[in-house]
């Protein structure tokens, strides 16, 4: 597989290495950045516990390959939490238990970080709908959305999203 | 809390019922929690699985020398890299396996039995490599005619998939070889009788299909041999004492050579109680000598791995008009997939566990047929038959125009009852359980068009076993434990909760942590809802040893007895008056402790007895579009008898899991195969498992009336009984809304839609 030079915006830093022209996103961030905190559960787009924000938009990072994030900026798990502090979210999804084996999570704290950047008071039916693109086999979603909605509110009441 | 050997019944807990956060939190919401597939190690290998294309087939002949040649490739293995091996019954916690079964899966030995089946492996410097030595393998097959569905298996003219497999369970043994692996039969009472004095008899037939685990975590290790025989593997799984006693059998090396490393487990529910890779990549990984990684792509975890077996529940009912029920007979056909060992044995106990009848009889078939093996799938068999049997009784109130809380608590088995499978029960609460559901608001709350409400009650065993913790205290007075079992669903934060309670320290005081198996001593699977109760009964046993201790530190100190010294609150009282001291904290005993006979820890290990089985019983609220034949859970509550819920937010988690994989199983997951036995949905989008938008709220109510006296804080199991009722309590409710019984599942809209248009 021949490799090019990617250039890119990582969790607010910039990035080069060289990536595989087939190589999908998913794979380089985990193996040329080592970044493992984004998992991947399917490789087809349907589980979302690879995703990442690319530009602002939430995608599948199984489904995008590591050429198209040149230029481009991407926020991953590992840039949830800033000089050491958690995002309401992951907070929040520690203090409702809304985690079980935590291998999906990864994938929805970023799917719902997404969420509320666009979308600061979501009914419940919005946060069931935005995250169904995320498989999660241990909880039975109800802690999850109860945990984004109260990060939603607990970030609302801090005055706007961080 | 020095004393928790009645604290079963005991107030004033202070961390045990309370909510903190778990210890292993932050790396999970972090990204910095290490998986199975996270592990790297230097000049790491790529390691592939080749698999039959064929349901089945006779391997006529394997040819590797073109893989071998092609640079960049490692090591290639086959069976033949397999020393042979007997047929030894494995511990597989729920599941059961033999040896030589577990390594033909591995690597299939003369015949390939589903499509899917690994032949061969590879191991290359690259995943591009591995890949294109597979293509390179070349693998010729006699075709052979298979079989899929277990009936058909059954049946005497069926492709048999082993010549030497004769029906056990049978007298005369069998002299012909047949698909029906085993025949079981679970009996008491004189069912002919029994049904000869019923003046209701009612009988159905119940149809289930395989379902997958689908944890999100496909399979994934990694292995390195050592150039002096001491190899180590890091692998995601439910047992990682386990997976070294299987590989090592299959490998036919010693225990004391492999040294397993547990990684986070990305979710199992009974699917990692198994080996699919270890050994393969160890066997790979000793040709080569360098670490090996095998990851399953979800196409092959679909293919591969899992899952529960289909089945066929015959079920027959005899009551009197009262509503009591006098005789129960079920007959349970289970695909085993392509080796013995199906969950039918556990089924047939469990189906009619709930139910004080007097006449019963459960007989069981384990067949075999052209699909994966089937895994331990979250209270193993119980689902299945719960679905016969609780459709059945749903369908006996219709008739009896009762109830159907009021039927079931009629015949709910009691305290000091014994139950249809022989054991006694003790302090459980099935008739609290079913009452809290009765007076739950859902249960009377109107229902619209188009809308029904179903119940249903489950049973599951809960396991005791094999367990071994550590508790280590610091020098500064905090403590850490340590257990052998993986932490799959929050156990970190029981076992140190536990610990806490026991030595009377606060939470944040107590580290929990899991060891490799050379660390700590030996514990059973993560599996059989056992962990709190068995491996919780370890860390507190460990917990009171360091506190006789600490006891025994501060008599030393005051130069008083022993039994003058009181531990409370994370510190020793003196109970002497005469003696004028302040009370000695741990941090104090813990910093002065080279004084009083060195550093203070204690190891458990035990056999835990007395799981005590748990009972749950679900009320769900479906809409049916009668347009499409889609079914919406609008509302659903699960009530369960939890004897003490240790961290109360994470047992609530198991009801809304099991919940959500239940209400799966009941709508929406099924295996399509085509004409030639090959899979057509492995993979996500063809095999549905719920979202988010598919799903209400699932609401819970932990019954804590009955504590399990054999465990320090009284818990129970609670893992799997909330799979067992939601089949039936959807099927329950979809007939209430539609008037249309569905006896198979799954309950997809084409199948219900068909079900409502035959009747209209």
């Amino acid at each position: 597989m021949s490799r090019v030079r990617i250039e890119a915006v990582v969790n607010g830093e910039p990035v080069e290495f060289l990536g595989g022209t087939r190589q999908s996103l998913l794979d380089a961030l985990r193996d040329e950045l080592q970044l493992t905190g984004t998992k991947e559960g399917c490789g087809t787009g349907d589980c979302g516990a690879c995703s990442v924000i690319v530009d602002g938009r939430l995608v599948c990072s199984c489904l995008m390959l590591a050429p198209e994030a040149d230029g481009r900026t991407v926020e991953t798990i590992e840039g949830l939490a800033k000089n050491g502090v958690m995002h309401p979210l992951q907070q929040q999804f520690l203090e409702q238990a809304a985690l079980q084996c935590g291998f999906c999570t990864p994938g929805f704290l970023v799917a719902a970080k997404a969420l509320l950047d666009r979308n600061p008071d979501p009914t419940e039916s919005e946060v069931r709908y935005w995250l169904a693109g995320n498989l999660c086999r241990c909880t039975g979603y109800d802690k999850i959305v109860r945990a984004v909605m109260d990060a939603a509110a607990q970030m609302r009441a801090a005055g706007g999203a961080r | 809390m020095n004393d928790a050997t009645h604290a079963a019944n005991a107030t004033g807990l202070k961390v045990v019922g309370q909510r903190p956060i778990r210890p292993d939190g932050a790396d999970k919401v972090t990204g910095r929690a290490v998986f199975g597939a996270d592990v790297h190690l230097p000049g790491m290998l790529i390691g592939r699985v080749k698999r039959s294309p064929h349901a089945h087939a006779r391997i006529l002949r394997i040819d590797t020398s073109a893989a071998r040649a092609l640079p960049g490739v490692k090591a290639v293995v086959t069976s033949d890299d397999f020393p042979r091996v007997g047929s030894e019954a494995l511990e597989q916690g729920e599941g059961s396996a033999t040896l030589v079964d577990v390594a033909d899966n591995c690597l299939a030995r003369g015949k390939v039995l589903y499509a899917g089946h690994a032949v061969a492996a590879v191991a290359a410097v690259s995943s591009e490599i591995a890949e294109r030595a597979l293509d390179l393998i070349t693998v010729e097959y006699e075709v052979l005619p298979h079989v899929i569905d277990v009936e058909a298996a059954m049946a005497p003219d069926a492709p048999l998939l082993n010549e030497r497999l004769f029906t056990a369970g049978v007298t005369p043994r069998p002299t012909t070889p047949s698909n029906i692996a085993q025949k079981t039969v679970v009996a008491r009472g004189d069912v002919a009788k029994g049904f000869a004095a019923a003046e209701v008899v009612h009988e159905g037939r119940y149809v289930t299909v395989p379902v997958h685990q689908g944890y999100i975590e496909p399979h994934a290790c990694v292995a390195w041999a050592g150039a002096d025989g001491q190899h180590q593997i890091w692998c995601s799984s439910q047992g990682h004492f386990a997976v070294r006693a299987m590989c090592a059998k299959v490998l036919g090396l010693e225990l004391r050579d492999i040294r397993v490393y547990p990684a986070e487990i990305g979710g199992g529910f009974g699917g990692k109680t198994t080996v699919y890779l270890e050994p393969v990549a160890l066997a790979l990984s000793r040709q080569c000598g360098r670490p090996v990684r095998m990851v399953m792509s979800r196409e092959e975890v679909f293919l591969a791995s899992g899952p529960t077996s289909g089945g066929v529940v015959e079920v027959r009912l005899g009551a009197m008009k009262d509503g009591t029920i006098v005789a129960a007979e079920v007959t349970l056909k289970f695909q085993a997939g392509a080796f013995p060992g199906s969950p039918v044995g556990a089924g047939s106990m469990a189906a009619l566990a709930c139910y004080a009848i007097e006449h019963a009889v459960v007989t069981g078939y384990d067949v075999v047929c052209n699909r994966p093996k089937v895994a331990a799938y979250r209270a193993p068999g119980a689902p299945i038959a719960a679905f016969g049997v609780e459709s059945a009784i749903d369908e006996l109130a219709v008739i009896l125009g009762m109830d159907p809380i009021d039927l079931r608590i009629r015949n709910a088995v009691k305290p000091g009852m014994k139950a249809v499978y022989g054991a006694s029960f003790r302090e459980i609460a099935f008739v609290e359980t079913l009452q809290a559901i009765q007076a739950h608001p859902q249960y009377r709350a109107p229902l619209g068009p188009n809308q029904g409400r179903g119940v249903a009650a489950g049973f599951w065993f809960n396991i005791g076993g094999e367990s071994s913790a550590a508790v280590h205290v610091d020098e500064d007075g905090g403590a850490t434990v340590i257990t052998s079992n993986p932490d799959i669903g929050g156990s970190r934060a029981s076992m140190a909760m536990m610990a806490a309670e026991t030595l009377g320290l606060p939470i944040e005081r107590v580290r929990a942590t899991i060891a490799d198996t050379t660390a700590i001593g030996f514990s059973a699977l993560t599996g059989g809802s056992r962990v709190t109760f068995a491996t919780g009964m370890a860390v507190v046993q460990a917990a009171q040893r360091v506190v006789q201790d600490l006891k025994r530190r501060a008599a030393l100190t005051w130069e008083c007895e022993a039994d003058q010294v009181e531990w409370r609150d994370g510190a020793a009282y003196c109970t002497d008056a005469s003696k004028e001291v302040a009370p000695l904290s741990l941090r104090d005993l813990a910093s002065r402790s080279a004084r009083t006979g060195g550093p203070i820890s204690a190891e458990v290990s035990l056999n835990a007895q007395g799981a005590g089985p748990g009972f749950g019983v679900h009320v769900c609220d479906v809409e049916v579009d009668p347009e499409t034949g889609r079914t919406t859970v609008l509302r659903y509550t699960a009530a369960q008898d939890v004897g003490r819920a240790i961290h109360p937010a994470y047992v609530e988690g198991q009801l809304q899991g099991g919940v959500a994989q239940g209400i799966g199983w009941a709508l929406n997951e099924e295996y399509v195969y085509d004409a030639k036995g090959v899979l057509q949905n492995p993979g996500f989008l063809d095999y549905r498992m719920p979202v988010a938008s598919d799903l209400p709220m699932i609401d819970t109510i932990l019954i804590e009336s009955a504590p399990n006296p054999r465990h320090p804080y009284g818990a129970k199991g609670v893992g799997e009984v909330p799979i067992v009722p939601p089949l039936a309590a959807v099927a329950n409710a979809v007939q209430r809304a539609t008037g249309v019984r569905m006896r198979a599942l799954p309950i997809s809209p084409p199948r219900l839609l068909a079900a409502l248009d035959g009747e209209g």
